[in-house]
């Protein structure tokens, strides 16, 4: 249908899996176009839809954007979900931007070999109760307010709530040690898109199935494209 | 040019300027530099030379993270290299002028990003592992083609919406980088040839480039070395 967004990437999270969450948070409907095979994403290339050769790519309002960043960018701009002004921005692609490192070590984890595995996890796990989490706990310990920045939802609520989740798909328990931020996410998830978003049938991804796991590295190449 | 005030150092950014925070070499400080030096903001630079400075800075709560690079402006300790760009390039109008200019503008620095990305990392993989083929077929096969094609269908000056913006001096950045590594590598790109001598010759662009500015050498063994031991790298 003419108007919603399209996503083209293969069925999982990966790298749109954050674009989902804030098309959904925004209350976006918005539709998917899985590359299944190789010849999927080739296909992609040699039509000339992917500016870099690359997915994610969201065809939205006549543009077909690439780019994690710039994509999520653009829907938080355009959905009042970037805060009000530069500063508050700042503040927000701060955050933002700590968030997807972790997450892009918690995406790595699955390619990670046998025997760095359990090292890894151990990385992942302390990385986010020593360095992140504390910072994003202490932010709304400090001001007190529902949201992290301007007492506003923003993309950094939605961010660190999605974030949140697949640290404790790691390690259940793994905010045992911040009372604000159990606080936080039973709050976030209570948002009539966000809970709706985390029902079971939405289109919030999975994680990796090992067995997929083969086909996907198949499809990107990964290490190589 | 301005001296090092170490007073002025300690301070913090006492004279009103952005300080940057980082080791003395390019890294991910260097996009910065050039930002700020595109858009004629003069800066202090505080090089990080040994572990217990960095330890220092993280005991101090100066790092929000724990990493850098930090970027002291405006009353504020940025850190995250794409949050410091964004900040700066909105606050000097580098921006474009609405959502959908941001948005190409956005894509075009990710890419030339991602490609910089490369070379950055390079000299801290192990020789055997390093694969400069692959950067230099990244380069000319994937991301200039992209930018020689825009600027050729619009015929512009400048990557988006008629005015220089952020993405155009990215683009040079990235183009000077991979030219240090394939001095050859435009030979098949006269519109990026003729927007690299465009983009070279704006005033500030001009003066980042001459000897004695703040613009940094290509890493070698001892920016490496020190690198890797300030941060324990593993």
């Amino acid at each position: 249908m003419a108007g919603k967004p399209k996503l083209y990437y293969f069925n999982g999270r990966g790298r749109m899996e954050t674009i989902r969450w804030l098309l959904a948070a925004a209350g976006v409907e918005f539709e998917e176009q899985f590359c299944e095979t190789r010849e999927d994403l080739l296909k992609l290339r040699q039509d000339g839809y992917l500016l870099f050769q690359q997915v994610p790519m969201v065809e939205i309002d006549g543009m077909k954007m690439v780019q994690t960043r710039a994509i999520l960018n653009y829907i938080a701009g355009k959905h009042s979900l970037y805060g009000k002004d530069l500063k508050e921005r700042a503040l927000i692609d701060m955050y933002v931007e700590a968030t997807m490192d972790l997450n892009e070590i918690i995406m790595h984890h699955p390619l990670q070999p046998p025997e760095a595995k359990a090292k890894h996890l151990a990385s992942i796990i302390e990385k986010a109760t020593t360095r992140y989490f504390p910072v994003y706990e202490k932010a709304l310990k400090d001001h007190g307010q529902d949201f992290l920045v301007g007492n506003r939802f923003s993309r950094a609520d939605v961010q660190l709530l999605e974030t949140i989740l697949m640290a404790e798909e790691c390690k259940p328990d793994i905010l045992s040690k911040f009372p604000v931020l159990q606080a936080f996410k039973a709050r976030i998830s209570n948002i009539p898109t966000i809970k709706k978003f985390l029902q079971p049938g939405s289109q919030k991804k999975p994680p990796l199935d090992a067995k997929l796991l083969p086909k996907v590295m198949s499809i990107f190449n990964i290490g190589n494209e | 040019m301005w001296r090092l005030d170490k007073r002025k150092q300690k301070q913090g950014s006492m004279s009103g300027k952005p300080k940057l925070t980082y080791p003395n070499g390019r890294g991910r400080m260097e996009s910065i530099r050039w930002l700020l030096a595109a858009a004629g903001v003069e800066f202090e630079e505080e090089f990080l030379e040994t572990r217990e400075q960095y330890q220092k800075l993280i005991k101090d709560g100066a790092l929000l993270f724990d990493q850098v690079p930090l970027v002291e402006i405006d009353g504020m300790k940025m850190v995250q290299t794409r949050a410091i760009l964004s900040y700066i390039a909105a606050k000097y109008n580098l921006y474009g002028k609405d959502l959908k200019e941001r948005a190409f503008i956005d894509m075009y620095v990710e890419g030339t990003a991602d490609l910089m990305g490369m070379i950055i990392t390079f000299v801290f993989t192990p020789p055997q592992e390093r694969n400069l083929a692959l950067i230099i077929e990244r380069a000319t096969t994937r991301y200039f083609p992209v930018y020689e094609k825009v600027l050729k269908q619009h015929g512009q000056e400048f990557l988006v919406g008629n005015r220089f913006s952020w993405a155009d001096v990215q683009l040079l950045e990235a183009i000077l980088m991979v030219e240090e590594k394939e001095p050859t590598v435009l030979s098949k790109f006269p519109v990026l040839q003729a927007f690299k001598a465009r983009i070279s010759n704006i005033p500030t662009i001009k003066k980042f480039l001459q000897p004695g500015s703040q613009r940094k050498p290509p890493p070698d063994d001892q920016y490496v070395a020190t690198v890797m031991a300030i941060f324990k790298k593993d």
